[in-house]
């Protein structure tokens, strides 16, 4: 009996231990941010800057839980143009990313066109989509969102398909498997990790894709009209406001996509997911 | 070596690469039997590499027959009737080592009770009970190489192709799993063609040594290796061991592959 090389990874640490690590990890960055808080406030009280520049952070949460009610709503609005854009860009990028590491002349004669495309300052089409689908139509916001999520995506998932090494390939050859086979098997795992990390940068492309959006005009309901009404009547404590909102759905939104990375890809090793 | 029992026959092979229209192989003939354990040595550059994935239908020689238990070799291919080891394990990081061990098995149909006995079966052949649920990443070289071994030899295929498979791997990890891999042999049955660089590694497994020489790639000799079976690693320090080591350094040399000004093999395969 051969002794092993390696033996088997220490079990996790006890609940203690976690935390202390978490600590660990964290502590810096905690620091940081109280830090950034306590400038902000301070800086804004003891400076006596003007309230249309920066208003006090204290006066801005309290305008996030006066109008808590409006601004969530606008928040809901918003977050739902965003889903739809990053769904259909996504699932549009993936798709054809399948299809052009399966037939690779396809692919050859697309992929000068994909590059131009995605050269082109997408956000400048937002009064033209607002055009095509109706300045109302929540379609209008996810249209500049869906392309603005696509490119990275679609890059990404099929980098992810194609830099299989080829004795996985060829492994998978000599155990009579088709093309179907290899896709299902080598390619799509493979392209998972790759995949998330385009989807993590695409939900904040969708975010901007849809406030951005609003800008043009869009449904009073949206976060992005609202940040542009009340910056309009000087109510920049509101404006302000709508802004913390849009962050705080933005980073959830991110935090779901990364929750769902861990699991999907969870045979990583740690160090490797983020 | 019955000749009824051809389990890889190969007539006037060549294999030239069409993009630089280098001729990396040229008439090669060779009859392997059953049982047997083959090993192409040569310089880089001789085909050996080459050779392997022709037998295995991996790439299509330009000329040539290939046959591998009585039929055309892509056949053989649909009938999984190959169990390949590449210099590296080539796991898929996402599965863990039972599921990498079971994959051929999943693709060959078993169900999910024969699949679980049978890994279990691998598992302890290579001695790595107690790790089915690690992922590649949490082993060592030499223990993702045995995983890989279990993986080609899971579904009992009737021909085990090697390519260099212990090349990356130290000196000790290499005599130890040279040794397993003897033993697995001798329990399964099979047939094996092993590519190695190292003459020494080629002596001590091979029931027979074919020399290959380069530009373009041909067989120059074929050394019978008769040293008695089952082999330990005592058999390294044999007078015999010596000799037939020799044999094929000679058979090297006149073939190309131990050019007089070239650098000497590393020291460890003088012995």
């Amino acid at each position: 009996m051969t002794t092993p090389i390696v033996a088997a990874p220490p079990r996790r640490a006890g609940w203690v231990g976690l935390v202390g690590r978490r600590l660990r990890d964290w502590g810096p960055a905690a620091v940081v941010f109280l830090l950034g808080i306590a400038a902000w406030e301070g800086y804004t009280q003891l400076a006596d800057v003007e309230f249309f520049l920066l208003p006090p952070l204290s006066t801005i949460l309290e305008t996030v839980w006066n109008d808590r009610d409006t601004l969530w709503s606008a928040g809901w609005f918003t977050f739902k143009e965003a889903l739809g854009g990053f769904v259909i860009g996504s699932a549009a990028a993936i798709l054809l990313a399948l299809v052009l590491a399966r037939w690779r002349s396809v692919g050859a004669a697309l992929m000068p066109f994909a590059i131009a495309a995605n050269a082109i300052p997408i956000i400048a089409f937002a009064p033209i989509t607002n055009n095509w689908f109706g300045l109302l139509n929540p379609a209008s916001k996810m249209a500049i969102s869906a392309v603005l999520v696509f490119f990275p995506v679609f890059v990404n998932t099929l980098r992810g398909l194609t830099s299989v090494r080829p004795q996985q390939v060829e492994l998978m050859r000599s155990y009579a498997a088709g093309e179907l086979e290899i896709f299902r098997r080598v390619r799509f795992p493979n392209a998972l990790p790759y995949i998330f990390t385009a989807l993590k940068v695409a939900t904040v492309l969708a975010m901007i894709g849809a406030i951005v959006g609003d800008y043009f005009g869009g449904s009073q309901d949206a976060l992005g009209i609202l940040i542009r009404r009340s910056a309009g009547i000087f109510a920049f404590d509101l404006a302000w406001a709508a802004i913390v909102v849009a962050s705080v759905v933005g980073i959830a939104f991110y935090a779901a996509i990364a929750a769902a990375e861990r699991v999907a890809t969870s045979w990583q090793p740690a160090a490797r997911v983020e | 070596m019955s000749q009824s029992e051809q389990v890889v026959s190969l007539r006037d092979v060549s294999k030239t690469f069409e993009r630089t229209g280098t001729s990396a192989l040229e008439g090669i003939e060779l009859e392997i039997g059953r049982r047997e354990f083959i090993s192409l040595i040569g310089p880089s550059g001789c085909g050996k590499s080459t050779l392997l994935r022709i037998v295995g239908d991996l790439i299509q020689p330009s000329s040539g027959d290939v046959v591998v238990n009585g039929k055309p070799a892509h056949q053989a291919r649909l009938d999984r009737d190959y169990g390949i080891v590449f210099q590296d394990a080539v796991l898929y990081e996402w599965r863990t080592v039972a599921k990498n061990i079971g994959l051929p098995l999943e693709m060959g149909g078993w169900d999910r009770r024969r699949r679980q006995e049978r890994v279990h079966e691998m598992l302890e052949l290579v001695e790595l009970t107690g790790f089915a649920d690690h992922h590649p990443w949490q082993l060592s070289g030499g223990m993702q190489q045995r995983v890989s071994i279990a993986r080609a030899l899971s579904f009992s295929p009737a021909l085990l192709l090697m390519d260099e498979p212990f090349g990356a791997l130290d000196e000790m990890t290499r005599e130890r799993l040279n040794a397993e891999l003897l033993g697995i042999w001798a329990e399964t049955g099979s047939t094996v063609i092993f590519v190695t660089h190292s003459i020494a590694e080629a002596v001590f497994l091979s029931t027979r040594v074919v020399v290959m020489s380069p530009r373009p790639g041909r067989i120059s000799g074929v050394v019978e290796i008769d040293l008695p079976q089952p082999r330990t690693n005592e058999l390294r320090e044999d007078a015999r061991f010596a000799e037939l080591i020799r044999d094929v350094r000679r058979v090297l040399r006149r073939g190309g592959g131990l050019d007089e000004h070239e650098e000497p093999l590393p020291v460890e395969e003088r012995v």
